[in-house]
């Protein structure tokens, strides 16, 4: 008799059939583009430009899928990593889902909750683009006016700042160590702005070795 | 296709018949069939979203969960998710002057983000030769070149999600049977390193501010309006009781420090 799936299996069977299907049509992309007007590839062009930027986004990627997996749950994984925006859109809405019905990631609860928060910030940022395509004539000099500029630029400074009032109230023990220390690394080498997603697994590992000390003490 | 050395000069020049009697199209960085394979694909990907919001609504409601929480869920999320979007379309309307509008839109409702797609594109110009800054109108072989450099540049998460998610979920559960308060302790700890690190990407311009440059101070500023309106937040939910507010804090501390960066900009930008 065929033995039926856990609700977390069959969200892996499933999640894996969707990327794999969705990295094909992606690729499909350029090969469809091509075929219809019989252009190829410059081959040079391609070898050099992968050079240029594979080695640091699959650095990011293998580090981004090792980081943000565990907090994002299998349902939310699936999801982010293919629509992409983790960082400044996919993971603070997971997180602040979770914290809105406080439910913890590693529950089935929190893993419908992450799954959730994900699937609703996707689909509402791809009707938002699709309204900003259609509407990009008339939207353009709205959202692109220099009055508004220095709102978009800041976001990530206003999306953070919420977010870690949150959470650094809540885990004042844990935060105090890993704060200090990235506030330091940024100041003193400013360039680090620029490889924020290489930090985000430094800025967890160091906090998960100082937690587990303090844990050991038995100060948490 | 997909042979080297397709030159700009021996691209069709425009709708006509081709040497082997085929119909050809003129390229156009906005032709209506880019429109339609940009939609084909943003259309997949939405009904991914679709089919996981689905499946986990019906596992929610299996499991005993309030549909008051799970509409909570939904409306908390899509109301946060507005401002974020609408940087997105920004992006969208910044690459799509180099590249016309269906590839930045399909790129930006799937994998990527604009960290990632403006340097992509950039790299694969620059190795023909191009620059970014002066692009102008790309034949159909740079702009294949280009998605597929774009594309191919950041596949990691898609397929390495699929090899190594379960493991890493099935050992995040294991920790949590073996030590529940360890296994509390490490979520929250994992949580505070992203945020962590981004507080500090804050303030990565903060340097500056010793040489006399106080545009430095704009970002740190921002952050701290948005953790100032997230306690006033938590003030209203905890002595006014406005329980609405605690799905609504995120976003409207959000949107506070968002609209503060304009006039403190303006101040010391």
């Amino acid at each position: 008799m065929k033995k039926e799936l856990s609700y977390i299996d069959s969200v892996h069977r499933d999640g894996r059939i969707w990327n794999l299907s969705v990295m094909v049509i992606l690729l499909l992309f350029p090969v469809a583009v091509g075929l219809i007007f019989r252009a190829g590839v410059d081959w040079r062009g391609f070898a050099f430009g992968m050079l240029a930027t594979a080695p640091m986004y699959w650095a990011v990627g293998i580090i981004e899928t090792f980081t943000f997996v565990p907090m994002l749950g299998a349902g939310g994984s699936y999801l982010a990593f293919v629509t992409g925006n983790i960082t400044n859109l996919k993971a603070p809405a997971a997180l602040n889902a979770l914290e809105l019905v406080n439910a913890d990631i590693k529950t089935e609860e929190g893993e419908i909750v992450s799954t959730i928060a994900i699937a609703v910030s996707s689909i509402v940022t791809t009707l938002i683009i699709v309204l900003g395509v259609v509407l990009i004539t008339p939207l353009t000099p709205i959202l692109n006016s220099p009055a508004l500029a220095p709102a978009f630029d800041q976001i990530l400074p206003a999306l953070f700042g919420g977010l870690g009032a949150v959470y650094i109230s809540r885990n004042w023990k844990i935060a105090i160590a890993p704060v200090l220390l990235m506030l330091i690394l940024f100041i003193a080498i400013p360039a680090l702005g620029s490889v924020v997603s290489i930090m985000v697994p430094v800025g967890v590992l160091f906090t998960l070795a100082v937690s587990r000390i303090l844990y050991k003490k038995g100060l948490l | 296709m997909f042979r080297h050395g397709k030159s700009a000069a021996r691209q069709p020049a425009g709708p006509g018949f081709s040497g082997t009697g085929g119909i050809f199209l003129q390229f156009n960085v906005n032709s209506p069939i880019l429109y339609l394979l940009a939609l084909v694909i943003v259309l997949v990907v939405l009904a991914q979203s679709l089919y996981f919001l689905r499946k986990a609504w019906r596992r929610g409601r299996e499991i005993g969960m309030p549909m008051d929480k799970l509409k909570r869920i939904v409306i908390g999320t899509a109301v946060f998710t507005i401002a974020p979007a609408l940087a997105i379309v920004i992006s969208v309307i910044s690459l799509s002057k180099k590249l016309g509008i269906p590839l930045p839109w399909m790129r930006l409702s799937v994998v990527g983000a604009i960290t990632y797609e403006t340097p992509a594109a950039a790299n694969a110009l620059s190795a023909m030769g191009l620059e970014w800054a002066k692009v102008t109108a790309l034949t159909a072989t740079q702009y294949v070149t280009v998605a597929a450099v774009m594309t191919m540049g950041i596949m990691v998460g898609i397929w390495l999600v699929p090899v190594v998610g379960k493991k890493l979920i099935g050992g995040m559960i294991n920790l949590e049977k073996r030590d529940k308060k360890w296994g509390e302790i490490f979520s929250a700890s994992m949580f505070l390193g992203m945020i962590s690190a981004f507080l500090g990407y804050v303030f990565s311009d903060f340097a500056a501010v010793f040489k006399g440059e106080l545009a430095g101070l704009v970002p740190p500023l921002v952050m701290l309006v948005s953790a100032l309106m997230m306690g006033l937040c938590a003030l209203a939910l905890k002595k006014l009781n406005w329980r609405w507010m605690n799905d609504y804090a995120l976003p409207i501390s959000l949107l506070v420090g968002m609209a503060s960066a304009i006039p403190i900009t303006a101040w010391l930008g």
